[in-house]
């Protein structure tokens, strides 16, 4: 496990998310992400994320689909068993349509599906660090790497300034391993909040 | 104001109440957390019941063959095929929501289509039992597969209307599981993340792939949820289109029709908003859930449902009016003596009263907004569409064109109607667990469209309109100045 040192920053408001946003992008540090219970438009844009390209693998598993259903049917019907059906044409494209779209539609669905898990590393069993209970709740946390050369009391003070809420240090795994999470993540109690 | 997007003030509010992201995760987690009702128990009680006599009824088919159904030589589909139209027409309500809902930006899909989703699966899984035990010998179900086998190996005939269906509906089931879980997955993390028992912690850790919520993972999942969209788009319409060729594409008078698809189609969706009503209304009640499926989501399904009321009822003159038309005898004695008229005329009056007549009540806007008329209306149409579908097939089917092989009156045994009971069983049960275990609204959609659509930020919004309109004429003002300039100096 690679251990790393992050600064993390609760936010309760886009409002004050998005201005914060760009001024750690222009002081310098290093996101390691924000994460949201809801998805936030344009915040991808706001922290130089580039644009997701998951619909071009819809595009070529549907193509996938399309030419496995009609090179199957031909060389079912024109090569291994043609079938005289009163006379008509063995390679009946009309007549294919319908499972040729459907197997289109299979492929390009089931194939973004495990796709989007792939690149995403979401699978059951899957367990990850998570900064703060509530950022699938109600607060976006921002999450900001630690280097070698960052001074943590500055960047602390710094996301404080910028609005951020409950500001603190943790040194956590990066990526995702096997585990359980009743085990690994404490049970939520009730906030006190007025 | 650059975060939050103008939404027009005269739209009502999706969202009732002064509520924050918090208390919109509390009030949707908490039909999971709390214990569940009384009603609750009884309804998933009397569902496993009458599932239990389903699956007896099917085990008395599948012991003793199709002879324990009344269909015979002429009506060879009867009620079992009837029953399988019904439930993928109620299963289209779902993805058209929110699928064709969402590339049409209708804010409103967001209160609703998780349980929709929801429900098109269980109405597919029940479709799909009737086909599949049609057969008779239901443990051959696997030859309509394209595997390689020892027969040949001998393929199924991928020109045949039946075959289309096998690939339509597995394909539109599979769809419609991914999208729906796909949505899922965000909010079981939220379901997670508050578990107060070690149980439920694991099990939704599990059932939620370990999702955290990075706003990389938001930006693909949205992407997705698109494309999805863009899929499942065409291929709803194309899942009951392929339905109505089982009939178009015969030569039985009544069914060789080139409208079939549109109709078919247009009385799925009619059919699948009414159930979804039906059990819109139950849910919101017995979950408080009115805040979130206010009568704003009501009236817009209930527009839905007089919209593609009239089309059928549309399709239903043009099939009168072709039958006519056409001068052939045996389509026009199908129509006009066996159909409107004869031993089974009762039905196709039922069928018309339920579908056509009484939705155009939905005109009045103050019947569109009430709760317990919309629910009357709800199983009123859809039992008009079980009557649909059975006049489409028994009366084309009890007089062929050999009178030798013309039919009595059908009636269906009592395991005929069992295995119909037993669909309702199997579609309630899973709707009950579903009701309890996962979270029936979308959270993480609402969440999204509280700030531009919820009561109290409209409130915001509109005081601030007030304010600011001196200053936004001015701007507009100054502007219109600037381009004048530069018109001069063109």
């Amino acid at each position: 496990m690679a251990l790393k040192k992050f600064v993390v920053g609760c936010f309760e408001d886009e409002k004050v998310l998005f201005p914060a946003v760009s001024k750690v992008r222009k002081a310098g540090y290093k996101f390691h992400d924000i994460y949201t219970p809801f998805p936030v438009h344009g915040l991808d844009k706001a922290m130089g994320l580039r644009d997701t390209s998951i619909h071009t693998a819809g595009f070529l598993f549907g193509m996938i689909g399309t030419t496995t259903a009609v090179t199957f049917m031909t060389w079912v019907f024109t090569k291994d068993w043609p079938v005289n059906i009163g006379g008509k044409p063995n390679f009946a494209l009309p007549a294919w349509i319908p499972i040729t779209f459907e197997m289109t539609v299979l492929c390009a669905a089931v194939g973004m599906v495990l796709t989007f898990c792939y690149i995403c590393q979401l699978a059951p069993f899957v367990k990850r660090h998570h900064f703060h209970p509530r950022a699938t709740d109600d607060l976006f946390v921002m999450v900001i790497e630690c280097g070698e050369k960052t001074n943590e009391e500055e960047l602390k003070s710094f996301l404080a300034n910028a609005g951020a809420q409950d500001v603190q240090t943790q040194v956590a795994e990066e990526g995702w391993w096997i585990g359980r999470y009743d085990q690994e993540q404490e049970l939520y109690k009730e906030p006190n909040i007025a | 104001m650059s975060v939050t997007k103008y939404e027009s003030q005269l739209r009502e509010p999706l969202v009732n109440g002064d509520k924050t992201y918090g208390q919109v995760t509390q009030d949707i987690v908490n039909t999971i957390e709390a214990k569940p009702t009384r009603l609750w128990y009884i309804g998933f009680y009397v569902s496993v019941a009458l599932l239990m006599f389903g699956v007896y009824s099917v085990y008395r088919e599948v012991t003793y063959g199709i002879g324990q159904w009344n269909v015979n030589r002429t009506i060879g589909w009867g009620w079992d095929i009837t029953n399988f139209v019904w439930w993928v027409g109620i299963g289209h309500a779902g993805t058209l929501i929110s699928a064709i809902l969402l590339l049409f930006r209708q804010g409103w899909r967001t209160g609703v289509n998780r349980a929709a989703e929801a429900m098109t699966i269980f109405a597919v899984m029940c479709a799909g039992q009737f086909p599949i035990f049609h057969m008779g010998r239901v443990w051959m179900a696997f030859f309509t597969l394209p595997y390689p086998n020892t027969r040949g190996p001998l393929w199924p005939n991928f020109n045949s209307p039946l075959l289309w269906d096998v690939f339509a509906i597995s394909t539109y089931f599979t769809v419609s599981l991914l999208f729906w879980y796909s949505g899922l997955l965000p909010d079981l993390a939220t379901v997670r993340d508050r578990a107060k028992t070690k149980l439920r912690k694991h099990l939704y850790g599990v059932a939620s792939f370990g999702w955290s919520g990075s706003t990389k993972h938001w930006q693909r999942h949205e992407s997705l949820s698109l494309v999805l969209a863009g899929l499942s788009t065409p291929l709803v319409l194309s899942v009951h289109t392929i339905v109505s060729f089982d009939f178009a594409t015969s030569v039985v008078p009544g069914w060789h029709t080139t409208i079939f698809p549109p109709y078919f189609v247009a009385g799925a969706i009619f059919s699948g908003f009414a159930m979804v009503q039906t059990l819109m209304l139950i849910l919101r009640k017995v979950m408080n859930l009115q805040d979130y499926i206010t009568l704003g989501h009501i009236e817009a399904m209930n527009k839905v449902i007089v919209l593609t009321g009239s089309i059928v009822g549309c399709a239903y003159l043009t099939e009168l009016f072709m039958a006519w038309y056409s001068q052939v005898p045996f389509e026009q004695d199908i129509f006009f003596k066996y159909r409107i008229a004869g031993p089974y005329g009762w039905s196709y009056w039922l069928m018309m009263t339920c579908n056509v007549i009484s939705p155009q009540l939905f005109w009045f806007r103050k019947l569109r907004r009430n709760v317990l008329f919309t629910f009357i209306m709800s199983i009123v149409v859809n039992i008009g569409m079980w009557f649909e579908r059975f006049v489409i097939i028994v009366s084309s089917l009890y007089r062929d064109y050999l009178p030798s092989s013309w039919s009595i009156y059908y009636r269906p045994t009592i395991w005929e109607v069992g295995f119909y009971l037993g669909t309702f069983g199997l579609f309630f049960t899973c709707f009950f667990l579903f009701s309890k275990y996962f979270p029936v609204i979308a959270i993480a959609e609402i969440k999204y469209v509280l700030k531009t659509t919820g009561e109290s930020y409209k409130n915001d919004m509109s005081t601030l309109e007030n304010k600011e309109v001196d200053e936004f004429v001015h701007e507009m003002h100054d502007h219109h100045e600037e381009g004048a300039v530069k018109v001069v100096h063109h």
